[in-house]
């Protein structure tokens, strides 16, 4: 993967650019030296290590505006980092841009009940709110797996899921207001405690457009009551189409289960050995059904789902009978990607979605890649929303294995499109699947989506070199090309 | 409502339609985009050199009920779409209202309309609105290019969402031919708790223990005793007094269940009765498509606050003049009728008691006078303001696609004093 060629004339100038920064923030919050750099280095996509020109850690909305005006004033590039637990290099340092970590940030600033919702600064961590509303009977719904880690306004940047999104949403689903700052230095606010605002659902494309469109300073997110109840079920298929025709049954039931989430023999293998968490290995595919909501509700379902298994040729299913068995059930697909890493020196974690009945003919062709390239393939799904992830097993000190896995992920990826599905599902785009864009987008599609970024970011200094492959320059893409010029519509019906 | 005798063109494929609009960006001619027109007295009054409409783009091209998705061509009838996913249990979980008596026009809605507009009826709180359900759209920007975003899948973060910004554009950035939307299942019964006599206040209170209890409500509405008379249900319209209603939805002993516990709940506020399938439906209905204010006439708002101060915003409206409400969405949404005839569709009043930045309020039903010099969408912050301008740019460089339809352009009515 290529990144854009540091601006060495950024790079000569950085002794007066920290002096600049420390002038805006206390000194203390700016990160020169290498080994405090080293730090920042990467994000949850280790195999991409860049060292930041600086880090500056701001701790107000006033110091980031501040931030922003002078590096747009200056032409200095900005790279926006939560936690760094990006899974697609949303977070890479780039060699001539200052890292701008958010962590310091992390405030409740209010729980307002009335109004179910929560208003919080950017670095409180997604569990956070969670926790700050749990002894009074709400929780914030989007779960991402690194969710004890991850934060709010990097969630709201990359737009996250997590296995309850099927039926909850996404954060885009969940978010009622933003403050963010602009590149310029403009400190604007979108929605509120209050729904649908008139004009442009500007918050509605901020949300998950990966860092490329302004800094968000503070969110207000809605919570929901916590379901007063919640079982699982563990079912076993001797094939996957079975479990894709059991999930494809239970939807064409009118039901939405709370999470829904296959795994592949594999998988299962290697959960099974790392946590025991009983489940059958005779299987090629299980399923983890959790129904909740009302007792009443998750009593009834549990015994729907269970006859729709069994109609679907399901070998073996359980379904939980208490807390502490459904728990169990969920640790081993929590678990799944540390197993994993148990069995293989590194993996690889792909992220495309596809429309759910392609599920068999995508895994058929994985296993035929899995075998062209030597690499294997675990995988882990959300059923539900046909969100795939698939973890190519490799060494990377196994020369040129790195290559290879990068080369069969992308593969993965443009079979996904090919079936109808996308690039991501959750994970977003970011340096990693950068370069894929086209197999999904014209580049006209592609032009218009960085329309949209010149309308926000002009200079173009805001997380370069991420999402889009091909960088235009906004006076380029602002003409407007006319053909012809005369009426070319003479047939048209017309009274 | 009948369109003005200008020319009207119908384009039957996207391609036809990139030529269209390529001819009036070269040709500097302004484009109002309709289909069947039941939305054209939404937003600011606009005259144009030339009217495009939809209707002839219709049709669904995707239905995968197991996969909760539908494609259709924007100018399909709503009705069309509703009744093929009826077949199958399934729904537009926003709930589209239909505005259509409540504007004075007979016009069937379209799937292009619902989406432009961004319209969500009282599942809005808990299922979201248009713009959590659109999952995919092909267009035609202002340049004359087909552009497409999103997809057919329910999980997708690729590229920037502009989903979201087309819905609610009202047509002004790009025109949507082709749009996927995500479908959800009907829930097996519905039954909604009523509540007698409580005031506005009171209400607001009530509806925010139903909302924060584990019973998953799906509407939560006021009628204040005013209103209840016109409502084609017999319980509400002899209740003789103010009605809040709550709803549950889903399995049906899921649905017994939480209606006996919400009734246990809410009892000590009032006297409880029930609605069941078909009234409550027809109820719901009453509650999304305004139906209380058809009849009478007035300006009509739409006000968006937080609930917690519904009670309040209200208080201050009827203490300048002379105007009837009810809530939705829990008192999130506070539907106004004002009395007589304000020239400046009492702009004055509705948003001098909105806080600054704490919601808006948006004119829903006025003159074509009125919609012509008063802003009907809540005025924005500068920077914000601009940043929208900005967009526009990048999609309609040449302001030809219903240019003014969400913004005032000349002549603005000032809202302060």
């Amino acid at each position: 993967m290529e990144m854009p060629e540091p601006d060495a004339a950024t790079i000569a100038r950085r002794a007066s650019i920290l002096d600049e920064l420390r002038r805006i923030v206390p000194a203390a919050s700016v990160i020169a030296e290498e080994e405090g750099l080293r730090a920042y280095e990467c994000d949850g996509l280790t195999a991409y290590r860049q060292l930041p020109l600086i880090v500056v850690l701001p701790e107000t909305t006033e110091q980031i505006s501040r931030i922003l005006r002078y590096c747009n004033e200056a032409g200095v590039k900005i790279v926006p980092r939560g936690a760094g637990t990006s899974l697609s290099g949303g977070a890479l340092p780039l060699a001539d841009a200052i890292t701008l970590g958010l962590g310091k940030l992390n405030q409740i600033v209010e729980v307002d009940y009335s109004n179910r919702c929560v208003v919080a600064q950017p670095g409180v961590t997604n569990l956070a709110i969670t926790q700050a509303v749990e002894d009074d009977g709400f929780y914030y719904a989007p779960d991402p797996s690194s969710q004890i880690a991850c934060t709010i306004g990097g969630n709201v940047a990359e737009n996250s899921g997590g296995v309850h999104c099927l039926k909850y949403g996404l954060t885009t689903n969940n978010l009622l207001g933003v403050e963010m700052v602009l590149m310029d230095g403009e400190i604007i606010r979108l929605g509120g405690k209050h729904l649908d605002a008139g004009g442009y659902d500007l918050m509605g494309v901020v949300t998950g457009s990966e860092g490329l469109l302004g800094v968000i300073t503070e969110v207000t997110v809605r919570i929901l009551t916590k379901p007063p109840a919640a079982r699982a079920l563990l079912i076993g298929f001797d094939s996957s189409e079975a479990a894709g025709s059991c999930v494809a049954a239970i939807i064409g039931a009118g039901i939405i289960p709370g999470g829904m989430e296959m795994m592949d023999r594999p998988a299962i293998h290697a959960v099974e050995d790392f946590v025991h968490a009983g489940y059958p290995l005779d299987v090629e595919a299980i399923l983890i059904v959790e129904l909740d909501g009302p007792g009443e509700e998750v009593e009834y379902l549990v015994g729907r789902v269970d006859e729709i298994a069994h109609a679907s040729g399901a070998i073996s299913v359980r379904a939980s009978r208490d807390e502490e068995e459904r728990l169990l059930f969920w640790a081993g697909r929590k678990a799944a990607f540390p197993a994993v890493g148990r069995i293989s020196p590194d993996y690889y974690c792909m992220d495309g979605t596809i429309p759910r009945h392609k599920l068999s003919e995508v895994l058929k062709r994985m296993a035929e890649a899995s075998d062209r390239y030597g690499l294997g393939v675990a995988n882990v799904f959300h059923a539900g929303d046909g969100n795939l992830h698939p973890l190519i097993l490799y060494d990377a000190n196994v020369p040129g294995e790195l290559e290879k896995a990068e080369e069969f992920g992308a593969e993965i990826l443009t079979l996904c499109v090919e079936v109808g599905g996308v690039l991501t599902g959750e994970h977003g785009v970011g340096v990693e699947k950068r370069d894929l864009m086209e197999t999904m987008f014209t580049e006209i599609d592609l032009m218009q989506q960085q329309r949209l970024k010149c309308a926000f970011d002009p200079a173009q200094l805001l997380n370069p070199g991420k999402v889009f492959p091909t960088l235009h320059r906004c006076a380029e893409l602002g003409r407007v090309h006319i053909q012809g010029g005369e009426m070319r519509f003479p047939d048209l019906p017309r009274f | 409502m009948s369109f003005p005798s200008t020319d009207i063109l119908y384009p039957t494929d996207s391609a036809e339609l990139e030529a269209v609009i390529g001819d009036a960006l070269a040709n500097h001619r302004s484009l109002e985009i309709v289909c069947g027109g039941s939305k054209r007295a939404l937003g600011q009054a606009i005259t144009t050199d030339q009217i495009v409409s939809l209707s002839e783009l219709t049709g669904i091209t995707l239905y995968e009920p197991e996969e909760l998705v539908l494609t259709a061509r924007a100018g399909t009838p709503l009705a069309e779409i509703e009744a093929a996913l009826e077949e199958h249990n399934q729904q537009l979980a926003f709930e589209p209202p239909d505005w259509g008596p409540l504007l004075g026009t007979e016009m069937a809605q379209s799937l292009g309309g619902i989406v432009a507009t961004n319209l969500a009826g009282p599942r809005r709180f808990q299922a979201g609105a248009v713009r959590d359900h659109v999952l995919g759209v092909s267009m035609v920007t202002g340049r004359g290019e087909a552009v497409k975003t999103g997809g057919r899948v329910v999980k997708n973060v690729t590229g920037y969402d502009l989903c979201k910004l087309i819905s609610g554009s009202y047509g002004t950035l790009a025109v949507a031919t082709d749009i996927t939307v995500k479908v959800l299942p009907v829930g097996e019964k519905t039954r909604t708790v009523l509540i007698a006599g409580l005031d506005e206040a009171d209400t607001v209170s009530v509806m925010t223990k139903a909302l924060s209890s584990s019973y998953d409500v799906s509407a939560a509405a006021f009628l204040p005793c005013d209103l209840t008379a016109k409502s084609g249900v017999s319980y509400v319209s002899g209740a003789a007094s103010s009605i809040t209603a709550i709803r549950v939805e889903g399995p049906g002993p899921s649905v017994e269940a939480r209606c006996l516990a919400l009734r246990e709940l809410l009892g000590a506020h009032g006297d409880v009765e029930e609605l069941h399938f078909h009234n409550s439906h027809r109820f719901w209905q009453e509650i999304g498509n305004v139906s209380p204010f058809v009849e009478e006439a007035g300006q009509v708002w739409r006000v968006s606050v937080p609930p917690s101060e519904a009670a309040a915003l209200v208080q201050k409206i009827q203490n300048v003049c002379d105007a009837e409400f009810y809530f939705d969405w829990g008192g999130g949404q506070i539907w106004l009728r004002l009395a007589g005839d304000h020239n400046d569709g009492g702009a004055k009043f509705v948003r001098k008691a909105i806080k600054n930045g704490g919601g808006h309020a948006t004119l829903i039903r006025a003159s074509e006078d009125v919609r012509s010099c008063v802003e009907v969408f809540q005025p924005q912050a500068n920077g914000v303001k601009a940043l929208n301008h900005r967009v526009k740019q990048g999609f309609d460089p040449g302001n030809i696609l219903n240019p003014g339809r969400m913004e005032l352009l000349i002549g603005t009515v000032s809202d302060a004093d």
